[in-house]
């Protein structure tokens, strides 16, 4: 049987909406007993987030909670008060990571701050995440997916020139920052296990947007090398035609076949005479108007014969980098993606039986499974405090409470 | 704060950002990360788009891929390219040609000192190398083999050519990002697929380090980068798995409904130049001032008592109180209406007066900040995310540092960006045990050293 990479892992898990649940997913995905703490009555925010099964907006029908809460238990805990505090505490005795995203400030106020949580288990790791970070002159400011990624990441110069800036698909920028997050938590986790010391990890979301790999390191510092701003211009002639996105038959295709590509390109166009002549292979053949037009004359009809699928695959016999522009039907029905096992089929008391992504990734010792769909509400209340030695009547005594 | 991955070696293959980005988080982390390069092998878009660009290509395209330092290639320009340059810090590099008896030898070494091998190329060019999972087992048994592929190793994409740009378009990215009334076409190029593929190799890395802790067993890794940037969309996903739609593209606006929602107008011109007096910027020619000068403001409604002070900031102008957006649902309905209005009045705003205004009011909004906004940003500074630091071929910079914090600071910039072949001697004599003279002879005979074959443009 494989094993599973982080079994000796616990972790209570304090966060809810987007970021901190990714975070935590992907240490609950490879093995961590990832115990979700969620607010009695009503739960994580993210229940309340479309899209749901039928579009009934149901606390039990939330497909992104679904999908960000695969493989941990949830267990309702009131933590404003001192008995919840109390079982909070019995919890983190046998915990090596807490993860939370409230707004700076708020464990503290909860008598739940780092220091707290260190007297009583001196070699925890707390990960804090939140908008901006835990001081600084915007540690207190409100923030969304759309405002942290206009600030941190790249999207000024996103878009075209007359335009608004416009951002990247969904929330991406959130489940960016949550992956980023998961990585600060499993090396501190890793020096807690191996050197003994827990710490406190600081994750801004705006800082792993200012940091991040996609554009904007890269535009801070060729500012600063240049004094120059990269603004909404396209990447222009340099790389040659065709550069970019382009309709065909059945949707979009983007084809990068220009420049010493060039030539790979007419043989996927089934090497036309009018595209033979040497005016096309010299080196300022890119920067000419009329050669550009001479070519979109026989490349739009050629595409508009052809499938995204059929291009896709001409031109990787032809070494030219192309791809289709795939919908979300396109990505579930792929053969390839089916056969390689990105899908899994699920079962859920509310939603029934659906299939969806599963593995991020694989590991070939400790493959990713999906030991636990994603948690009911409370659902694993009475398992957890009994496996820290509860008895019933204690446990029924903090449900009249109102505690859990 | 002792470094939690203070004695992991990691060889780097990487090309690229996606495989850069998962090694930086490692080296960020205190693993000793040796970049493996090779004095005879351009690898496209690592260093560069070229070895040695002209002067003419300076400025030709966005700063982020063009902006060298003050508009010079250099004598070493690899050393010096924006795009790529700032990955390399906390790294190591080392040069060798593993193609030839001479490099391999080396190499085979360096792998059996290593916890992990990470390499994000086409399947095919490793195979090709002859560096296979268990080629690296059979030079040290518990190894960590991280592959970073496009499609994944298996299926019939395997080996098929991609830049980022083209992941996005498979992975549903660039479908669902556009101008709701444009066509695709009019998206920029951008590669948030290289975000996921490195935190995902950088936390499957660690993972299996402590099962490898556990268990004395190594394993193979594969981060599949169409199929992991997925993850990004999870509420497209998951729309269709359970309702079979496809989705659409929402611009700027909010998939969970808060109304209004996206990028309006400010005021034009720029800020103020160094608005922190704790640092000093370095100082450069003249002739190189920020040309932009376009603000845009950044705004989510997130409830009815956002919208309230939303108007009580603009002045209680009538249409803020027009029962038709007293609700999230109403304000949905009007969206395009209350856009334009919206735009007529943020239009008339300073861009940071308003951010503060709102702020003050705790209302989500922030300036879309441009690259200037971002190296001078007050937060950033009083936080402490840049490092000044000598670079060899860069000179005196603030270099982005790691993004991890703990309760000292952000992580330690120990090591700035490596310049190619800066640890021959580290890695040849320190860690290999070659004698001068083996290390001079190596050197000589043009097997290793600091720069790119000549022969290469």
């Amino acid at each position: 049987m494989p094993g599973l990479a982080l079994e000796d892992v616990r972790v209570l898990d304090l966060t809810h909406h987007l970021c901190g649940p990714y975070a935590t997913k992907l240490l609950a995905d490879f093995g961590a007993d990832v115990i979700k703490i969620e607010r009695p009555g009503r739960g994580d925010l993210a229940r309340y987030l479309n899209p749901h099964k039928n579009d009934e907006r149901h606390p039990e029908k939330s497909g992104i909670f679904f999908y960000l809460n695969t493989n941990k238990r949830s267990i309702t805990l009131d933590l404003k008060r001192e008995a919840g505090r109390q079982v909070f505490f019995d919890l983190l005795a046998t915990a090596d990571l807490v993860v939370e995203n409230f707004r700076p400030g708020v464990m503290d106020e909860l008598g739940l701050g780092y220091r707290e949580l260190r007297a009583r288990k001196p070699n925890v790791v707390m990960l804090s995440i939140s908008n901006f970070g835990q001081s600084g002159p915007y540690r207190d400011w409100a923030g969304s997916e759309l405002v942290l990624f206009a600030m941190g990441g790249e999207m000024y110069s996103m878009g075209i020139e007359e335009r608004e800036p416009i951002k990247m698909a969904g929330t991406a920028a959130l489940f960016q920052s949550g992956s980023a997050a998961a990585v600060a938590a499993m090396g501190a986790v890793y020096g807690a296990k191996w050197g003994g010391e827990g710490t406190h990890l600081d994750i801004s979301i705006y800082e792993t947007q200012a940091g991040g790999v996609d554009r904007r390191h890269a535009s801070i510092i060729g500012y600063q090398f240049s004094g120059r701003i990269s603004g909404r211009v396209g990447v222009g002639a340099v790389l040659g035609f065709p550069n970019g996105v382009f309709p065909c038959a059945d949707g979009f295709v983007e084809i990068s076949g220009g420049g010493s590509r060039f030539p790979g390109t007419v043989r996927m166009l089934g090497s036309p005479p009018e595209l033979s002549g040497p005016e096309w292979l010299e080196p300022a053949a890119a920067l000419r108007a009329d050669l550009k037009e001479r070519f979109d004359a026989i490349f739009y009809p050629w595409l508009i014969e052809h499938t995204k699928r059929e291009i896709w695959q001409l031109a990787q016999e032809n070494h030219v980098l192309c791809a289709p522009l795939y919908t979300m039907e396109d990505l579930f029905t792929d053969p390839v993606l089916r056969e390689r096992g990105f899908f899994v089929e699920v079962e859920h008391p509310y939603m029934g039986r659906f299939t969806m992504p599963g593995r991020p990734f694989l590991m070939s010792e400790t493959p990713w499974t999906l030991r636990r769909r994603a948690p009911l509400l409370g659902e694993h209340t009475d398992e957890v405090l009994r496996e820290i030695g509860y008895d019933g009547e204690r446990i029924a005594a903090l449900r009249r409470a109102g505690v859990v | 704060m002792k470094l939690p991955l203070a004695g992991v070696r990691v060889v780097d293959l990487t090309v690229v950002w996606a495989g850069p980005f998962g090694t930086l988080l490692l080296a960020d982390l205190g693993a000793e990360v040796i970049k493996v390069e090779n004095i005879h092998v351009w690898q496209p878009l690592t260093r560069g788009s070229m070895a040695r660009p002209p002067k003419a290509l300076m400025g030709s395209g966005p700063s982020w891929t063009t902006g060298y330092p003050d508009d010079e290639p250099g004598e070493r320009p690899w050393n010096r390219c924006p795009t790529f340059v700032n990955l390399y810090r906390n790294k190591r590099s080392v040069t060798m040609d593993i193609r030839v008896p001479e490099g391999r030898k080396p190499f085979e070494d360096l792998i059996r000192t290593a916890d992990i091998v990470y390499e994000n190329n086409v399947s095919e060019t490793m195979e090709k190398l002859g560096i296979t999972y268990d080629y690296l087992r059979s030079l040290r048994p518990d190894i960590i083999y991280i592959r970073v592929p496009a499609f994944g190793s298996s299926g019939a994409y395997r080996n098929y050519r991609a830049l980022g740009v083209h992941l996005e378009g498979v992975s549903g990215h660039t479908l669902l990002r556009k101008y709701p009334d444009l066509d695709v076409s009019a998206n920029t190029q951008i590669f948030a697929g290289d975000y996921f593929a490195g935190t995902h190799g950088a936390f499957a890395a660690i993972a299996a380090l402590h099962y490898r802790n556990r268990t004395g067993k190594g394993q193979l890794i594969e981060i599949p980068q169409v199929e992991v940037a997925t993850g990004m969309l999870a509420q497209f996903l998951m729309d269709y798995a359970l309702n079979g739609r496809n989705g659409e593209a929402l611009g700027n606006r909010d998939y969970h409904g808060a109304a209004p929602c996206g990028v309006y107008p400010a005021k034009s011109g720029s800020p103020p130049l160094n608005p922190d007096p704790s640092w000093a910027p370095i100082p450069r020619a003249a002739q190189f001032e920020p040309q932009a000068t376009d603000r845009w403001i950044a705004i989510t409604v997130c409830t009815d008592d956002d919208w309230r002070a939303l108007g009580a900031v603009l002045g209680n102008p009538p249409w803020t109180g027009d029962p038709r957006f007293a609700t999230a649902e109403g304000r949905r309905a009007h969206h395009d209406e209350i856009d334009r209005l919206l735009a007529e009045a943020t239009r008339q705003w300073d861009v940071w007066e308003l951010t503060r205004a709102l702020q003050a009011r705790g209302v989500a909004a922030g300036p879309v900040m441009n690259a200037r906004d971002a190296f001078e940003d007050p937060h950033l500074r009083a936080r402490g995310l840049f490092r000044r630091m000598t670079q060899v071929d860069c000179g005196d910079r603030d270099w982005v540092g790691p993004f991890i914090r703990t309760e000292e600071g952000f992580l330690p910039m120990h090591r700035p960006p490596v310049a190619m072949g800066e640890d021959n001697e580290y890695v040849y004599k320190t860690l290999l045990g070659y004698s001068d003279a083996a290390y001079t002879w190596l050197l000589e005979h043009n097997y290793i050293g600091d720069r790119f074959d000549d022969s290469i443009p």
